[in-house]
């Protein structure tokens, strides 16, 4: 699924994904259509299926990244859109064969409908994990080269369970092609868009990777150029008559470049890391000890080493990067990381934060965007636990007194992340019970950064000079300093207007509120609850903006939240045309079982599929505040999630042979509901409790957490599937094409109500879902219940 | 029924297929030119929108008729020939856009060149920044790092009988000395901090230019200014007519 987020930007990943997974959706559709011609021959269109599932799943990618779809282009070129749909086509046609597989076994054998779900959520449930135990493995295309011989090798499977005749032929020609396709492996190549940071280097003469690493945190690839030097020093003072050293590029799937530097003894040859502006804070005072935030190639360990740091603690997520820098590239960075004043750990920030108790000088964060969710093409908006009102309070904590956190952003015009930073740091400290936040922050801008100071204490007359003739010798600008006049404002940088300056002044009065109700762009600081950092969208300045597209307005476009709105309206409508109207029309034709009305069965099943991705997708994320690592988050909850309701189909068959559909299907909806409001009022103060306990106890008690949770909600789709099958096959596929579109809306649906009110309204609203699935449940008989959209997410 | 339908439905997808062949085709040169003129008018209107950040209602007579002079169709591929005129980017290959022609003209107004000036460009990509320049002043020297482009400008601007035109395929970072220095210096190619060699084969009062932003949205243009006691200030112009609030009366 990542594929998408290498080849092109991840707000159109995540748009292409979401919109894949209708075929599930769609398989309801055209099974129910022709389900007079396929039921009969169920064992060769089973078989069919499968195969075509594995096949497609290949050739549909390949084909896709052929079309020549550009994000940026989007807006300028009316033939965009139609590429857009039609690589979502394609891609949708795997997943349509896998789902018309899963729902013509439910309509072939419905009396195990509850058996074959647990399964299906179960190999789910172990597909999320294995998936990112290849990742660590292979190289993300050869990761879908296996997974279409998984599919090819399912068909056959199938064929020896349903003991066709031809099962042997079948395994033969399976196995013949899987060793061919394992022999031209290496040549598929991925068609990386040439828009893309990395395309653009290697255009340059004598630029080659020269070594790639694959894991499910991105494929990491360096980058050489041997005749013109990669040169990075972002923002570097036009005062500056230094040059960098020579550098190696580390793109994570082609973009976010980090640099490795060529080792020198010679330390005044790193004078240029002093001419950026993250060298601020070495200039207010000595800092002893420093903790760099996200570690990346070493810069900003250099810029430590550069200024005397005594002790250099260096946290980075990915261990692929850090062993790049200490061993395969280990002699031209000079082992940087094994310095003796240099200390690596591998880990997630807030995490390092909550096991360590240490204190610092100095906290670093240059540039850090740290992994997320969307770098994986799961999210269209990042969420960002780095930058949150908690997570700044965090820095702080583990600040000596007078001790500084800098945040360092690149500057936007007109201004987003540096204000909405700045708002953000406002806040953290009001909440500390700071009440003059102006005595502590300081705000300077290149011409391309900008670096936020919060100190812990107040600036000295002396910082404060310190910082006048750091900025003036650089030709920084001050947009913030609690002396600060406005005549200082915009020296060096001429903007049309102060504009950070001001922002910084009325961020700062007794209401800022009025100013951030009134600015164009959203600057309400993220927390825990809306770890939106990257928000900036507002409803009000659409249509100005869009009125200046063609005027140079583009880049004031805000993609992200767009772009989940937009797969959401098309989800609907597609899904309104390609699913509901289908089963509708042709549900005339067919004779409606009189006894349960037909509006009843679409909204349950609707109802069901919102439901489940509601709590799934907020559970996953307030268990990533318990785990931290992305990864490690993500595996644990999903797995968790689908093994556990697997579990609990299978049992609600029992269940219901004893205490009937009724009482099984309200046990299992007041049992979600109780386990999620439980969850909804402890969770927060029980992870707090807990934050210092070593990660695999944080899995085990994440693992036990979830699993009561999952295992009740794995019941409500099977127990009312079950109720509707004896009555007419047909059914089945409605309920599963209903289901099916309502998954992919609920996910892009639970992501729009966390940005406007946060993830624990994402819960209630589940909460209340629940309840009223006790009232739709279609009485008579049985049910049970499927999370289409869940095996997908990774 | 049912045939009808799809009958009309082959007719529509033929109809659309013919229409987008149709889009590729060239046209004659006197109709390149109306469209170029209307272009130009396009160019106008957006300046007076952009006043504000511009600090004037419409750029030099100059620039402009450079903008209505260079056959921007030349510099772009054939099958995107029909889009020459329209006001947007449009990509030449190799990762690389020719910019949009408003803000092809509002850089190359705020570098403020006289017809004795000398200009260096770093980033020649299809060559239509360097031609403009051309049009209004003595000598223009462009660097491109990415060989086949360097050399279909090359042989483009030959074509067009550009003669005041030296274009260069290396590496851009340390200028081009034997020529310098420079009245004004257009930096086309991203660059993650301005190299200081550039900076020092500027002019005292000469005048650098670089676009800041991804290939098809260029977010603003830094216009650095080197002061006659060879200290820089620098300007960031937001190429757009947006207000993000309103700066109360001191």
């Amino acid at each position: 699924m990542n594929l998408f987020s290498i080849i092109q930007w991840h707000h159109f990943a995540y748009m292409i994904i979401s919109l894949a997974l209708l075929g599930y959706g769609i398989s309801g559709s055209v099974i129910f259509l022709l389900q007079g011609t396929l039921i009969p021959v169920y064992r060769p269109v089973y078989i069919g299926a499968v195969l075509l599932f594995g096949i497609s799943s290949l050739a549909c990618f390949l084909i896709a990244q052929m079309i020549p779809f550009n994000a940026e282009e989007v807006l300028w070129d009316v033939r965009q859109p139609f590429y857009l749909l039609t690589v979502f086509l394609l891609l949708s046609i795997p997943f349509f064969f896998a789902a018309s597989a899963i729902c013509l076994t439910f309509m072939a054998f419905r009396k195990s409908i509850a058996g074959i779900y647990a399964m299906d959520l179960l190999g789910a449930g172990s597909g999320s994990l294995l998936i990112i135990l290849l990742l660590y493995l292979f190289f993300p295309v050869k990761v879908l080269v296996l997974l279409a011989i998984a599919g090819l090798l399912a068909a056959v499977v199938g064929a020896w369970e349903l003991k066709t005749g031809y099962r042997h032929w079948l395994t033969a020609a399976v196995i013949g092609t899987a060793v061919v396709l394992i022999m031209v492996m290496s040549i598929i190549q991925l068609e990386v868009s040439p828009y893309k940071s990395q395309s653009q280097q290697l255009q340059i003469t004598g630029t080659g990777i020269i070594t790639e690493r694959s894991s499910p945190l991105g494929v990491l690839s360096v980058i050489e150029s041997r005749d013109v030097p990669i040169r990075h020093a972002p923002g570097m003072s036009l005062q500056s008559r230094t040059e960098p050293l020579p550098q190696m590029a580390v793109f994570t799937n082609g973009e976010g470049m980090t640099v490795l530097t060529e080792h020198t003894t010679d330390i005044s040859r790193l004078a240029y890391l002093d001419q950026v502006s993250w060298a601020l804070p070495y200039h207010l005072s000595q800092a002893e000890r420093v903790l760099v935030v996200g570690a990346g190639g070493g810069s900003d360990i250099l810029q430590a080493i550069y200024h005397n740091a005594g002790q250099i603690d260096a946290v980075e997520l990915n261990p692929q990067l850090v062993e790049l820098v200490q061993k395969d590239f280990g002699d031209f960075t000079g082992r940087l990381f094994e310095r003796d004043e240099v200390t690596i750990h591998i880990g997630e920030i807030r995490d390092f934060l909550s096991l360590k108790q240490d204190k610092y000088q100095l906290i670093q964060l240059v540039m850090v965007d740290g992994f997320n969710a969307s770098s994986s093409g799961l999210y269209a908006l990042n969420e960002s636990y780095i930058y949150t009102v908690e997570a700044i309070q965090a820095y702080l904590n583990h600040l000596e007194p007078n001790g500084y956190l800098t945040v360092s952003r690149w500057v936007k015009l007109p201004p987003r992340d540096t204000l909405k930073l700045f708002a953000t740091a406002v806040t953290a400290l009001k909440e500390n019970g700071i009440n003059k936040p102006e005595q502590r922050l300081l705000l300077i801008r290149s011409w391309q950064t900008s670096t936020l100071v919060v100190k812990n204490g107040i600036f000295s007359a002396n910082e404060l000079e310190a910082a006048r003739r750091f900025t003036n010798n650089r030709s920084f600008d001050l947009a913030c300093a609690p002396d600060m006049h406005q005549g200082e404002a915009n020296q060096y940088n001429k903007l049309t207007t102060p504009v950070f300056h001001d922002a910084c002044r009325k961020l700062l009065s007794p209401d800022p509120q009025d100013f951030i109700n009134q600015y164009k762009f959203n600057l309400q600081p993220a927390t825990d609850d809306r770890p939106f950092f990257h928000h900036f969208f507002k409803w009000t300045s659409l249509p100005e903006i869009m009125g200046l597209k063609d005027k140079g307005g583009m880049p004031l476009i805000e993609w992200g939240y767009l772009v989940l709105i937009g797969t959401l309206l098309i989800a609907f409508l597609l899904g309104l045309i390609l699913i509901v109207l289908p089963l509708k029309w042709m549900g005339r034709a067919h004779k409606d079982n009189r006894s349960i009305p037909y509006w009843r069965i679409l909204v349950y099943f609707f109802t069901v599929g919102l439901a489940f991705m509601f709590n799934e997708i907020a559970m996953i994320q307030k268990f990533i505040q318990f785990l931290h690592h992305p990864i490690f988050a993500i595996a644990v909850v999903l797995t968790t999630f689908l093994v556990f309701a697997g579990i609990g189909s299978k049992t609600s068959e029992q269940l219901v042979k004893r205490l009937g559909y009724k009482q099984t299907i309200w046990i299992s909806l007041l049992a979600i509901v109780l386990i999620s409001g439980g969850y909804l009022a402890g969770l927060q103060w029980f992870f707090s409790e807990f934050a210092s306990i070593t990660a695999p106890l944080k899995i085990l008690i994440s693992v036990l957490l979830i699993s009561p949770l999952a295992f009740f909600m794995g019941m409500p789709f099977p127990l009312a599937l079950a109720v509707i099958s004896p009555h007419d096959e047909s059914l089945i596929a409605r309920a599963w094409g209903i289901n099916g579109w309502a998954s992919v809306i609920s996910a892009v649906l639970a992501t729009i109500t966390a940005v406007h009110f946060g993830f624990s309204v994402v819960i209630v609203i589940a909460m209340l879902l629940y309840l009223m699935l006790g009232i739709l449940f279609p009485h008579q008989e049985s049910s049970r219940e499927q999370p289409t959209t869940t095996r997908h997410q990774l | 029924m049912k045939q009808s339908f799809s009958a009309r439905l082959i007719i529509y997808l033929f109809s659309a297929c013919l229409l987008g062949s149709v889009s590729g085709l060239t046209f004659a040169d006197d109709e390149y030119n109306k469209k170029r003129m209307e272009l130009i008018r396009v160019i106008e209107d957006d300046v007076r929108e952009t006043s504000l950040y511009l600090d004037k209602e419409e750029l030099d007579a100059r620039v402009m008729k450079a903008m209505a002079d260079v056959p921007r169709h030349e510099f772009v591929r054939k099958s995107l020939r029909s889009h020459a005129y329209e006001n947007r980017p449009l990509p030449i290959g190799y990762g690389q856009t020719i910019s949009q022609p408003y803000i092809v003209a509002i850089m190359t107004d705020l570098i403020k060149v006289k017809p004795g000036s000398r200009v260096l460009e770093i980033g020649t990509g299809s060559g239509y920044q360097a031609a403009i320049l051309a049009e209004l002043v003595d000598q223009v020297f462009t660097i491109e790092i990415i060989e086949p482009l360097s050399e279909q400008a090359r042989a483009l601007l030959k074509r067009l009988g550009y003669t005041n035109i030296q274009v260069k395929y290396g590496d851009g970072y340390y200028g081009w000395l034997e020529h310098a220095p420079y009245d004004a210096i257009v930096v086309t190619a991203a660059a993650s901090h301005i190299p200081p060699p550039l900076l020092d084969q500027l002019k005292p009062g000469g005048k650098m230019i670089i676009p800041v932003g991804g290939r098809f949205m260029t977010q603003e243009l830094l216009l650095i200014d080197k002061k006659p006691d060879g200290k820089h200030q620098t300007r960031q112009i937001l190429p757009v007519s947006f207000v993000p609030f309103t700066r109360e009366q001191e």
